[in-house]
């Protein structure tokens, strides 16, 4: 095996021009070394205005997510070898504008997220003597999924709907919002229908599923958006044929 | 590839001061990129052809409903090879359609009996045993009449 590859990194630098630029790096190719390893190494090496998120370097914090070969993955679990001999192509996620190189602007995401109130809403809160909120093994499994979700926003970088109706809310958004409607402890399902049953919310889906595939920690939102589909459906069909609309 | 500014898009506000946004394009081919993208646009054609198999039996009902020779001719223009390939092709989207929507209904229907929830295949399963079912009876209904 080769002892070097070479990553084509897309470089977008505003304050010399308003174009892309892919710039060839060639790093050390080991067994242990994933594409952040080999951005890292560029950054220390070649060249050190490379300008790229990351953290934890291990799935857990969500912010090194790109675009390698095409497909949105997270860059501290993508392997160097896996693409030998290479070259490995490495852009900024897409569907998002791009800030500089490889970060993007995650501003809309965030503006999302808050949006489905993700947190635990109570009518009425109990008195902290009256102890904990207790639920069963069954009840968490009911929502355990969706809460392994890391915010890393690949989803939005696979779907197709986001990329061309920018307004959606998207799949994150919505399995996080799933999160909680499934929640025992929550009360807050009726506050967020209204933003999920609506054009841009779980209706603009049309399921094409790559959300699920991208989805580095096996939530599958395509899923979680397809189950509320249903759930709204038969909430509209209450607000119809119950009096008081079913409230 | 050059960049737009930063109000172009809705994805990003624009903040004073700072250099412009590099704002991607999606480009007309992006449904060729990926084979699930493309299956996917596949699917959102064939409501035009499940479309044209409602057209297809109203225009049958209407023949039936005024007389032999109406429905005579109906069943002649039926019959010709373009309207024969026409409902070929309508017939492989209308099953992906019937086939990838059975296969939906597992990710949207979850269902528990004694707090276990039943496997997806199951779901899917009952789906397309619902299915082969109803055909089956049509067939036998069909085969009864001649």
């Amino acid at each position: 095996m080769a002892d070097r590859i070479t990553l084509e990194v897309t470089r977008y630098r505003p304050e010399q021009g308003t174009a892309l630029e892919v710039v060839d790096y060639e790093v050390p190719l080991r067994p242990e070394w994933t594409v952040l390893d080999g951005l890292n190494y560029v950054k220390d090496q070649h060249d050190g205005t490379l300008s790229y998120r990351w953290s934890c370097r291990m799935g857990i914090c969500g912010s090194c997510g790109m675009t390698v070969n095409g497909d949105p993955k997270l860059s501290c679990g993508t392997f160097l070898t896996d693409y030998a001999p290479g070259p490995i192509r490495v852009e900024p996620l897409r569907n998002f504008p791009v800030i500089r190189d490889l970060v993007i602007e995650l501003g809309d995401f965030l503006r999302k997220l808050v949006r489905v109130q993700p947190w635990l809403t109570r009518a009425h809160n109990r008195p902290i003597d009256a102890g904990e909120y207790l639920q069963t093994p069954s009840e968490l499994d009911d929502y355990k999924q969706f809460s392994m979700c890391i915010n890393c926003m690949l989803c939005y970088s696979a779907c197709p709907v986001y990329a061309l109706e920018p307004t959606f809310i998207g799949p994150a958004a919505i399995a996080l919002a799933q999160r909680y409607n499934l929640d025992s402890r929550d009360e807050g399902s009726a506050a967020r229908l209204d933003v999920l049953n609506d054009h841009d919310g779980v209706w603009a889906c049309t399921f094409v599923g790559e959300c699920t595939t991208a989805c580095p920690k096996h939530v599958d939102p395509a899923g979680a958006i397809q189950r509320y589909k249903l759930t709204a459906a038969l909430e509209s069909m209450k607000g119809y044929v119950m009096p008081r609309g079913g409230q | 590839m050059t960049a737009e500014p930063a109000a172009a898009h809705p994805a990003a506000e624009p903040v004073a001061g700072r250099q412009p946004l590099y704002q991607p394009k999606v480009s007309r081919l992006w449904w060729l990129r990926r084979r699930s993208y493309t299956l996917f646009v596949l699917r959102e054609l064939s409501s035009l052809f499940v479309g044209w198999f409602v057209v297809f039996l109203l225009l049958l009902i209407r023949a039936v409903g005024q007389g032999e020779a109406d429905y005579q001719r109906f069943l002649d223009w039926a019959a010709n090879p373009l309207v024969v390939l026409l409902n070929l092709i309508a017939l492989g989207f209308v099953t992906l359609h019937a086939v990838t929507w059975f296969n939906l209904a597992p990710k949207a229907m979850v269902v528990k009996v004694r707090g276990q929830r039943v496997p997806p295949q199951m779901i899917a399963m009952s789906q397309f045993g619902g299915w082969v079912f109803v055909s089956l009876v049509l067939a036998v209904v069909l085969v009864g009449l001649l």
